[in-house]
């Protein structure tokens, strides 16, 4: 017989309290996916129809490259996360849910680390 | 006759197949398609910028995918998608100051994020076009 009471017991059950930062993490990275999703619209409207010259230009210019790559990161960010509960809403097998959310964080990280390397590549050696 | 039959029937969690559709349902149905819409265009971003940093040769190829007509289409649908994905973080940000519930007003700006998504769509394919990008 436990002399644990059900208090205690219930208390290590249950969410593993990420809850609240998961939270805040996917409302701050919508609130700065409004302004940088509108400047990456107006910026893809602003080079449809150019030619490679001209894309080399625009991220040539410091405002563009690390404004892009922010757009990057918040998006990848608030994707990840907007996924990852779709995955845990749907998914109730225990190792298909978790093979998923690993599938969900490396997509995630392999685009981030790619679009970033790419960024400051084109960025800073200019085209060729 | 058993207790169990005389229990009236319980109400049903909410469900796709079992609930009325109406505007607040849909914009909760569509928000989770444009988190899907999100991510694609998040890739789309990065293969764009890995596709820049190749050369002219990708750069050329991935514009092309992108300019034909399935991509031309497909883009169009992330356009209002990723708005309307905007526009309902605007919602859900009232949401959390704990305004908006009330039925009419959750109505109301549900509308109003698919109008800012399909709306939104036609002015910046509009602009495109009047910009020159298909010419």
């Amino acid at each position: 017989m436990s002399l644990r009471t059900p208090r205690s017991r219930a208390l290590g059950l249950g969410a593993s309290h990420h809850g609240v930062g998961h939270f805040i993490v996917e409302r701050a990275s919508g609130l700065l996916m409004i302004p940088l999703g509108l400047w990456g619209v107006w910026s893809a409207l602003t080079l449809a129809g150019r030619d490679y010259l001209d894309a080399a230009d625009w991220i040539a210019h410091p405002v563009n490259a690390v404004l892009l790559a922010l757009l990057l990161i918040a998006a990848l960010v608030h994707a990840k996360n907007a996924m990852q509960v779709v995955i845990e809403d749907y998914v109730t097998r225990f190792t298909s849910k978790a093979a998923l959310l690993l599938l969900n964080v490396s997509v995630c990280v392999l685009a981030g680390a790619l679009g970033l390397f790419a960024i400051l590549k084109a960025a800073l050696t200019g085209a060729f | 006759m058993s207790d169990a039959a005389k229990i009236p029937p319980r109400p049903l969690s909410p469900h796709l197949q079992v609930w009325r559709w109406h505007i607040t349902m849909a914009c909760s149905i569509l928000h989770r398609a444009s988190i899907f819409a999100l991510y694609l265009s998040a890739l789309l971003v990065a293969g764009w910028a890995l596709a820049l940093a190749a050369g002219l040769g990708a750069y050329q190829g991935y514009m092309a995918v992108l300019g034909s007509p399935l991509g031309l289409l497909v883009l169009f649908g992330l356009t209002a998608m990723l708005l309307f994905n905007l526009a309902y973080n605007v919602r859900q940000t009232f949401w959390d100051l704990g305004r908006g519930f009330n039925p009419k007003t959750a109505d109301a700006t549900g509308l109003l994020c698919i109008a800012v998504g399909l709306i939104g769509a036609v002015l910046v394919w509009g602009a495109a076009f009047s910009m020159g990008a298909f010419g």
